[in-house]
């Protein structure tokens, strides 16, 4: 097999059915939506450099707060995480390819027809989507501008795609393992896209549904969410939030098992408690389909409603807590060293936990009447997505980059991306957290002047942040064309079977089982 | 996570030194205590913390916010005290060995009970205070709030007082032409007046789309949802003007619709509210009066810039909205003029104020749009021919 080279030129990435090009593609997709959607956000950013108005209309900012969502939600974090899971699952389980490959090649090629429709909507007339990425009807449906039925149809392509993604990801994990690769052997990247897998199929549905009373409503005179109708807008957050809170699980549970990966290796030592790390990936996602209506608190449910709701999203600070504590205690006592993929793995850890804590404040209902739609939500969520999902994936890529193309990166650089990066992330959304305290209203164009310095202060962050992924993705071309060859192993015993075969990683790997011992 | 175990490795854990890490934790906890209260002091002066408010329940809810926040405060200290102390001390480079212990039932089960207990403690107090917030029986007065896209509508119930709340920042200071005030986009031309130690309940609904209404001062906030009247309530102790914003997102002017409170003396408020009931019975004299031509073009311009402004220029030249300079409507026929006021434009930005302008303003403010900026079409209309027309739909 090992003369079945890819094919030559274009029709190579076309017509693959190959789960490392499938892989690289949407990686690369993923960083192009990332740069997409961090534009969007500095021209949020710039335009809340100082009060007033000075660079765009609040009709526009309003379509850049949506898009910098949804591009950064389902172009840039979910893309990225299903890439590393074609380029990794197969080789981690001991499997030739992915279990469904012409399946793989479609699910990634919708990809960018959904975006192109997506974008083009700020090009046409009435501007893009401008409800919020979370796009409350009636504001999305009677009040919305006439794109919003192609965001609709944007999203259902979405949806489509990581149905696809999650099934095919199912089928591999649970068919594909080489003998003796026993379920509670899988490293926890497999477990925790496994049980991602599952959430995506149980509300990728629900979303495309929610979408779909949209569009009746819109076109075909429906009152799903019109009150006038007899409908209810509130429907449409629950519905929305039992997709929505999944999905962010969807965004962290993969984060969870790269983490879980690199963590052992820098510290020279096993994951502390495996065992209860996959128990606890369970009872997160498990946790998440009870939760939805904690970001509903304000909309007046009753109290048993309000309680409930609070008593269980307090739950989940176990399952959390106890992962957090398992990865501190794989560090202690090891033997620690500080490679890139290693400093954002802490930082994720950190980051991640102040973003955890925040979040257990947000789940107590009476503070929530304060906090709700402030700019407290906007560093809450920043904080588990931006260290969280980004940061683990920047920890992932530096990790196997060089088992993908061979070459180790620049250490120097790299950890010149990570504190350039580390930094302008707290300096960005830190200062959040003051003015949302303070009483500042997220999704706001303009505010009132004692919000000015904060604001300042996170635009300088935010601009740093955002020029420091270009010096990434100079990093990563970088080592793809040259560099100092890496071993098979890369790095000091890392533990897995994508570390037995050679590096690069050849175009068909394990065409017959590896022997698990 | 409880049901594995090999072989229990809690020895091997426990052997590092906490002699070392506790006398830290100690000595860090007592400077910190100190601390605290100075920290809070100034985190408040600068703008970093939630304001405590002017109401019991505000004061809860603070109290309740700076526990939970104290407790993840020292759950990070120590939490992150363990990372950094073996980050420090476990390090390759400075020869440390790695152990190889990797399972304790022991230990998880006590990172699963004890943050456990800790939720319960918070829930405790967070569920009482939530059953007072609840607890809207028994007001003395009630006000109905309506959020309309972009402003805010009050009505006190059985006083026949209602009025509009607009934003009064000009769009000068918005757009950098002027300097911005001290209240820059926090203030308005009607706030909601309200007695001081009553128990005032707001019944908050929407007219479009979604709103919030909230006043951080007063610790309330509540959707604002077509179709649904949510009920809260509050007691502020002092008098006062209180400032708030719209908290969810409704459309382009999401930013631009303030929320004031005033809080008054009772004595104060009764006043206030006679003024108001006095106003609406001259309006409804007014109603059938006839005015002129300069009477209604200087009250006309005002309720322009109030309601108008917005989509279609200072000067009526568009922005949003279309130009009114010589169109199709301001210097068309007045009846398509006026039922276009009246009615709205169906799927367009363009709102139904039939309902939000008195017959006056409405009469006032078409005869300012047809005379205005070189329309010069030299009709006008009275508040009676509003009515009519009104009457005639």
């Amino acid at each position: 097999m090992g003369d079945h080279g890819p094919a030559q030129g274009f029709g190579r990435w076309l017509f693959t059915t190959n789960h490392k090009d499938i892989g690289s593609m949407y990686l690369w997709f993923s960083f192009a939506m990332f740069l997409m959607g961090g534009v969007f956000a500095l021209v949020i950013r710039a335009e809340l450099f100082q009060p007033g108005l000075q660079l765009v209309e609040p009709e526009f900012f309003n379509q850049m707060t949506t898009m910098h969502g949804l591009v950064m939600v389902f172009g840039a974090v979910m893309p990225a995480f299903v890439g590393l899971a074609n380029w990794l699952i197969p080789m981690m389980v001991g499997a030739p390819d992915m279990a469904l490959p012409r399946m793989n090649n479609w699910s990634f090629w919708i990809l960018p027809f959904a975006f192109a429709l997506l974008t083009s909507t700020l090009f046409m007339e009435g501007g893009g989507p401008n409800f919020g990425w979370t796009f409350y009807a009636p504001l999305s449906t009677t009040y919305a501008p006439p794109s919003v039925t192609y965001f609709i149809f944007a999203v259902h392509i979405m949806g489509a795609s990581s149905i696809m993604g999650s099934i095919n990801i199912i089928a591999t994990i649970l068919n594909m393992r080489a003998p003796g690769m026993t379920l509670m052997k899988m490293p926890l990247f497999v477990w925790t896209w496994l049980i991602t897998a599952y959430l995506l199929i149980a509300v990728m549905p629900v979303l495309a549904g929610c979408v779909t009373m949209m569009l009746m409503d819109i076109h075909f005179g429906t009152s799903f969410f019109n009150a006038a109708g007899g409908g209810d807008p509130v429907l449409f957050q629950h519905v929305f939030w039992f997709f929505g809170h999944p999905e962010v699980y969807i965004m962290i549970l993969p984060a969870f098992g790269i983490v879980s990966a690199i963590i052992p290796t820098f510290a020279r030592k096993p994951l502390f408690g495996y065992a209860s790390m996959v128990y606890a990936t369970a009872s997160i996602a498990f946790l998440s389909f009870i939760v939805w209506a904690h970001h509903m608190f304000t909309v007046g449910m009753p109290i048993a409603g309000e309680l409930f709701f609070m008593y269980a999203t307090m739950l989940i600070a176990v399952p959390t807590g106890v992962k957090v504590f398992n990865w501190i205690t794989t560090m202690f006592r090891g033997s620690m060293t500080f490679e890139t993929p290693m400093l954002f793995s802490i930082a994720f850890v950190i980051l991640f936990t102040i973003g955890g804590f925040s979040g257990l404040m947000l789940a107590i209902a009476p503070a929530d009447f304060q906090y709700h739609d402030t700019y407290f939500v906007v560093a809450h969520f920043h904080y588990v997505l931006v260290p969280g999902a980004i940061f683990s994936i920047f920890a992932a890529v530096y990790y196997w980059l060089p088992k993908w193309c061979g070459n180790m990166y620049d250490e120097r650089l790299g950890k010149a991306h990570f504190w350039l990066s580390f930094i302008g992330l707290n300096v960005t959304f830190f200062p959040m957290h003051f003015v949302g305290l303070a009483g500042m209203p997220r999704r706001i164009p303009d505010y009132a002047l004692q919000f000015a310095d904060f604001n300042q202060i996170a635009s300088m962050g935010a601009f740093l942040f955002g020029f420091s992924q270009v010096f990434f993705l100079f990093i990563v071309i970088k080592t793809i064309r040259g560099g100092k060859q890496a071993t098979e192993e890369v790095w000091e015993n890392p533990e897995g079977l994508e570390w037995t075969i050679p590096s690069p990683a050849p175009y068909h790997t394990f065409t017959t089982p590896p022997a698990i011992k | 996570m409880l049901f594995f175990s090999k072989r229990p490795t809690t020895k091997s854990l426990l052997s590092v030194k906490p002699f070392v890490v506790f006398p830290l934790l100690a000595m860090s906890f007592q400077a910190f205590a100190k601390s605290s209260e100075v920290v809070a002091d100034e985190a408040q002066r600068w703008g970093m913390n939630m304001p405590q408010g002017v109401t019991a329940t505000s004061n809860e809810i603070y109290d309740l916010h700076m526990l939970i926040f104290m407790i993840c405060v020292w759950i990070g200290v120590v939490v992150f005290g363990v990372m950094f102390y073996s980050m420090i001390m476990h390090r390759k480079s400075s020869g440390a060995v790695p152990s190889k212990f990797h399972e304790s039932t022991i230990v998880e089960l006590a990172w699963t009970i004890i943050p456990a207990i800790i939720l319960v403690a918070m829930a405790v107090p967070a569920t009482s205070t939530l059953i007072k917030i609840y607890d809207t029986s028994d007001a003395d007065i009630d006000i109905k709030v309506v959020g309309y896209q972009w402003k805010w509508q009050y009505e006190y119930l059985g006083e026949e007082v209602s009025f509009f709340s607009n934003l009064t920042t000009p769009q000068d200071e918005i757009y950098g032409r002027a300097p911005k005030g001290e209240h820059y986009l926090l203030e308005v031309d009607e706030p909601v007046v309200i007695p001081i130690n009553k128990k005032v309940r707001f019944l908050i609904t929407a007219n479009d789309v979604l709103h919030a209404w909230w006043v951080p001062a007063l610790a309330v906030k509540r959707d604002a949802i077509p179709g649904y009247i949510n009920d809260v309530w509050t007691v502020v102790d002092e008098p006062g003007i209180y400032r708030g914003q719209c908290a969810e997102l409704c459309g382009k002017a999401h930013g631009f619709m303030p929320i004031v409170v005033h809080a008054m003396e009772e004595v104060d408020y009764q006043q206030w509210l006679d003024a108001k009931k006095g106003e609406a019975e001259e309006l409804k004299l007014a109603m059938s009066q006839s005015f002129s031509m300069d009477e209604l073009y200087a009250r006309g311009e005002k309720v322009y810039q109030t309601n108008c402004v917005a989509c279609h220029g200072p000067v009526g030249a568009g922005g949003v909205g279309p130009s009114l300079i010589g169109s199709s409507i301001t210097t068309g026929p007045m009846n398509g003029h006026l039922s276009l006021m009246i009615n709205g434009v169906q799927g367009s930005a363009m709102q139904a104020f039939g309902e939000q302008l008195n017959n006056i303003d409405m009469a006032a403010v078409i005869t300012y749009k047809r005379n205005a900026w070189g329309n010069n079409m030299g009709d006008m209309l009275q508040p009676v021919d509003v009515l009519n027309h009104k009457r005639s739909l």
